[in-house]
């Protein structure tokens, strides 16, 4: 199988021959903060297309048809609309503080978004405590959106960002709970091991019955903490018109807006790293010529193809259901999610010992 | 009734009771109001249908339409009158029909009738600072009496209440209070809110997420139809009614024509009668289907709108193809309906009725068992019977808490007398009761239409009507069940070819009225769904 | 008892969610319903009784039905119909009688009711299912009915019998009469 650490090495030893080390390592730094970027805009961009279409064909439409052969620009249009739009700054709000909301957002999830395995070799930062880092920056969002109601001066954007606080805190910890099984089921916390430990089978197929319930409450508490239906609570535009972000425009809404997808497709990718194999292929202990052949397929595709099912799941899941309501979403977590993480841990850890 | 008011009511004459329109009236005296009102509930009479106000040229009055919630076909009417035209103050009867209370707000909004005992005597639907009581004969229209104000509308008036209360010296005297104090965290749900179903304003006081009381502001898309109608004639007052309760216009439009054809007492020709019922009754099914989708959506389920409506939308083709209008069908006229059935319809509508038990059965598999929506339904906005009769909640939202109200079943006009349906009552009275009973009267209205498609008479379709159409002078109230519940038309008639004055009762105005009982103490959540359950239609309030 | 029927619930829950689940899979996979509309110009139906726009009938020798009684216009809630006619004198007879000079019809007012055409006498005028109102300037929403030129149609020779009314527009009305005794 083909690694992204032939070309990385490549750029590497190059950059170190025609200048000093330290301008070489600033030089890396830019290129994959470049690269980060424009994949987390690209990736933002295909998303909010894909929703729209996919939720047009859940419901019988068509979907976004309109820019280019089949609207495939129109996320594009919807982005140079975004940026052309005045910031309105509401009167009495606290400027520096709803300004910094929606950087906070932003940051947590391009930060999150860094740390994924996309590829075999591609990988910008390899932490040895990488699902604890990914734990711990991904909930610096929860502080964006407390300080986007709170300094929006708007009693909507206020019971918004408390009902996000009381829902983005509590779902923490069962997507925590899911996560820790599959650590003591590995024995690590770096990534790059977890994947490779999946190389002759996906841990939710190894991980016997624990690690299948741990995928399950994992989804769902991911997809709770992404604020997407049926967990929209925050925004919950029936009740709260747009929640804490409804005294945003421009740009700013825009980054609560890119922020939303991303951690859809984090989720997605944590799941997929987590338990459905990284971008390791597909493979049947005994099948040779099968497990060849799945090795043909580029491991990049690998990645995506599996966070697309678990994205394609969510949003399933999102045009099906309706909102909870506030108490339900707490009494679900608190009575039953985390029950069952926790007794799913133990589970795993007996397992571990046998 | 007329010899037991004469035998309890020394003052009561006998000449005071007529029958007009097949019903019992009672004139009383202004002051003696709250005691015939009373006796009449003592008799049975505990659902005020509607309350008119009346502007007799030298006298400004009401007439109440008191009915028997075991039969609310049976109604007797309670006038009374005042001649003082610059302070006029009728006791209330708020604390007999409570559903009263808002009622005289309204008749207070238009005549300037203030009801001593009522303990809220803003405007229902004008600002407080309007100029004149529209309704009135003598009242001034000229743009120069009420300019467009270019403030907002102070929020101080809208959450000070006045009422009228007897004085220490015997007179009436106004008084003010606040409505919230200090500590009370409103919001504003609306006037432009997306779950508010057109332009209702719910100023809600909060205690965190918890509804501690709801005030309902109505009047931002008030058109003025009933002072329209007093400039039109027969004929041209009918494309306003479809304008009211729009997703159940050729229900209200029926309600007038048959209102008309009472008053004119005319015979309609069988295949008209049979044609408006299944056009009732699609009616009922698109709005419906449109009161469930739009239900969904309150709770989030935007997909489940989307289907609602795609289902509709079939209903909408069939009118489209017959009537020439899609949600304006402007099919009923006095003495029939416009035009004949398209030829295509009985086919298109056979092939509807298995195409829509199908889709019922999605919608049960999508939402009904949904472990979310009935975990929200169940349990929140119970609404008792007893309260749904004093607060005049008709319709399903009615039948829901288990007051059989369906005028289809107790005073069957068109085609009702001769088909088979069940009238759908439930016991409950929470939101899920109302969700249900919706969902199941569609299935009902199927019935009905399975019935009667195949059994169009021939002949025509129209009885002839002059080309003016004036109605012999006196007073007339029909009522029919469109899909929100009694809607009744009040037709004052002075032997022109306009009317003296109209009144429509709607059914969403005291749906409006409930939210305020039944919302506090539930969720936020709760209360937007309680009004997708309620299902009402702004335009209908706002007349 | 009571952990079993926790269980319970939670599978009970899990299934119907499934079963929601599953129509929402049932319409992704199904034919959608959207109609495209300007790419759809031609192909949908409209229904013929739609109204949309009101249009005075001529024939090939531009003649139309309208003999300015007045009607449509007395009869529109709205004022959206203005019959503007001259007085002339009938060469045959010598009485004065009514030509219509402009039949005039505001659309940006109309409100769709049909009053106008059930009243008329002589048929002239009808609803069309022609729906694309869309103009830049309220002054284009200004229709003139009656095509330059154009004139009463003369009825045929024989003129057995006077027009038949239109459907719920009672009788004919007194011009109507006097029209097909002096033609």
């Amino acid at each position: 199988m083909w690694s992204f650490e032939k070309l990385t090495q490549w750029i590497d030893t190059s950059l170190h021959g025609c200048m000093s080390d330290g301008w070489a390592l600033l030089v890396e730094f830019v290129l994959i903060g470049v690269a980060v970027l424009v994949a987390y805009a690209l990736i933002a961009l295909f998303l909010i297309y894909a929703e729209r279409k996919i939720c047009g064909f859940f419901q019988c439409r068509l979907g976004p048809n309109r820019v280019g052969k089949w609207g495939i620009f129109q996320s594009v249009a919807d982005m140079i609309k975004i940026l052309l739009k005045e910031l309105v700054h509401i009167d009495r709000s606290d400027k520096v503080l709803f300004r910094m909301a929606s950087f906070f957002v932003i940051i947590g999830s391009i930060c999150t978004f860094g740390a994924l395995p996309f590829a075999k070799g591609l990988q910008a930062i390899d932490f040895n405590v990488g699902v604890f880092y990914l734990l711990a920056v991904s909930s610096l969002g929860v502080v964006g959106i407390l300080l986007a109601g709170w300094s929006s001066n708007s009693k909507y954007s206020m019971i918004g960002a408390m009902r996000s606080g009381a829902q983005l805190i509590s779902y923490e910890i069962s997507a925590g709970l899911s996560l820790m099984v599959i650590v003591v089921f590995s024995g690590t916390m770096q990534l790059s091991e977890i994947v490779a430990q999946q190389a002759d089978g996906w841990f939710i197929f190894k991980g016997h019955v624990p690690a299948c319930i741990a995928f399950l409450t994992y989804l769902i508490a991911g997809h709770a903490e992404t604020n997407r239906g049926p967990f929209d609570m925050p925004e919950a535009e029936s009740e709260l018109t747009a929640g804490y972000h409804t005294e945003y425009s421009g740009i700013q809404f825009g980054f609560f807006y890119l922020a939303e997808y991303l951690n859809l497709f984090i989720v997605a990718a944590i799941a997929t790293t987590m338990f459905l194999g990284g971008w390791q292929p597909l493979h049947i202990p005994g099948w040779e010529g099968f497990n060849h052949a799945m090795d043909c397929i580029p491991s990049l595709l690998w990645f995506f193809g599996k966070t697309c099912v678990c994205m394609f799941l969510a949003m399933w899941v999102r045009w099906s259901f309706p909102r909870l309501r506030i108490d339900q979403l707490l009494s679900l977590e608190w009575k039953i999610l985390m029950p069952v993480c926790l007794l799913n841990l133990i589970l795993m850890s007996v397992v571990v010992i046998l | 009734m007329k010899e037991k008011m004469s035998d309890r009511f020394g003052w009561f004459a006998g000449e005071a009771a007529t029958v007009a329109d097949g019903r019992e009236v009672f004139t009383v005296p202004a002051d003696r109001m709250p005691e015939a009102a009373a006796f009449l509930k003592e008799c049975g009479y505990n659902f005020l249908v509607d309350m008119v106000g009346m502007d007799y040229g030298d006298a400004l009055g009401v007439i109440d339409y008191v009915a028997r919630s075991e039969n609310t076909a049976d109604v007797v009417v309670l006038k009374t009158s005042v001649t003082d035209r610059e302070r006029p103050v009728i006791p209330s009867v708020g604390a007999v029909w409570e559903v009263a209370l808002m009622y005289e707000r309204e008749v207070h909004d238009f005549f300037g009738i203030r009801f001593a005992g009522n303990g809220d005597m803003r405007r229902l639907f004008l600002r407080e600072s309007w100029n004149g009581y529209p309704l009135r004969k003598d009242y001034d229209a000229s743009p120069e009496a009420n300019p467009v104000p270019l403030e907002n509308e102070s929020l101080a008036d809208m959450d000070t209440v006045p009422s009228v209360e007897a004085g220490p010296d015997g007179r009436e005297r106004t008084v003010l209070r606040p409505l919230y104090g200090e500590e009370d965290y409103v919001i504003n749900f609306g006037p432009q809110h997306p779950a508010m179903h057109g332009v209702l304003h719910l100023r809600v006081a909060l205690d965190g997420e918890i509804v501690r009381s709801v005030d309902p502001h109505f009047g931002y898309i008030h058109r003025g139809v009933e002072k329209l109608c007093e400039g039109y004639t027969y004929p041209q007052i009918l494309h306003l009614t479809d304008r009211l309760d729009y997703l159940s216009g050729t229900m209200n439009r029926h309600a007038f024509c048959l209102c008309c054809e009472k008053a004119l007492q005319m015979d309609v020709p069988e295949r008209a009668v049979v044609i408006r019922t299944i056009f009732d009754e699609l009616t009922r099914i698109a709005s419906h289907l449109l009161g469930w989708g739009s239900m969904c959506m309150d709770m989030g389920a935007v997909t489940a709108f989307m289907y609602g409506l795609r289902d509709r939308e079939k209903i909408m083709d069939i009118f489209e193809e017959t009537a020439g209008g899609r949600l304006m069908a402007n099919y009923n006229v006095i003495g029939g309906v416009a035009c004949d059935l398209h030829p295509n319809f009985r086919k298109r509508v056979k092939e509807f009725i298995p195409y829509m038990r199908k889709m019922l059965r999605e919608h049960h598999m999508l939402y009904t068992g949904n472990p979310i929506a009935t975990g929200r339904m169940a349990g929140t906005g119970y609404l008792s019977r007893e309260r749904a009769i004093a607060l005049g909640v008709t319709g399903p939202s009615g039948r829901a808490s288990g007051w059989a109200n369906d005028l289809r079943r107790a005073e069957p006009y068109a085609a009702y007398g001769r088909v088979e349906f069940e009238e759908l009552l439930r016991t409950g009275g929470m939101t899920f009761d109302r969700y249900i009973i919706r969902l199941n009267e569609i299935e009902q209205s199927l019935r009905i239409i399975e019935q009667l498609i195949d059994n169009i008479p021939e002949g025509p379709y129209a009885e002839k009507v002059k080309g003016v159409i004036k109605l012999p002078q006196g007073d007339y109230f029909q009522r029919v069940e469109n899909a929100r519940g009694q809607f009744g038309v009040h037709i004052a008639s002075r032997g022109d070819k306009t009317p003296y004055r109209v009144k429509f009762r709607s059914p969403s105005m005291v749906l409006v009225g409930a939210l305020k009982d039944v919302a506090p103490g539930g969720k936020v959540a709760d209360l937007i769904m309680l009004g997708g359950s309620f299902d009402y239609v702004i335009p209908c309030i706002d007349r | 008892m009571k952990v079993a029927n926790y269980i319970k619930n939670i599978f009970v829950g899990i299934w119907h969610l499934g079963q929601g689940m599953y129509v929402t899979m049932l319409n992704f996979c199904r034919p959608k319903v959207t109609q495209q509309y300007p790419e759809n110009r031609g192909r949908r139906e409209y229904g013929e009784r739609f109204r949309a726009l009101l249009t005075m009938s001529h024939d090939a020798g531009n003649h139309h039905k309208c003999i300015a009684c007045g009607m449509c216009m007395n009869n529109c809630p709205n004022g959206t119909i203005q019959v503007v006619a001259r007085t002339e004198t009938d060469p045959a007879t010598g009485k004065p009688k009514r030509v219509l000079d402009k039949h005039l019809y505001n659309l940006g007012s109309c409100i769709f009711c049909g009053l106008c055409v059930s009243v008329c006498p002589t048929g002239a005028i009808r609803f069309t299912n022609e729906f694309e109102h869309a103009v830049f300037t309220k002054e284009r929403l200004l229709l003139q009915l009656n095509r330059p030129g154009s004139s009463l149609a003369p009825k045929p020779a024989p003129a057995p019998k006077p027009a038949a009314p239109a459907p719920g527009g009672g009788a004919a009305s007194p011009e109507a009469r006097t029209e097909s005794k002096t033609e």
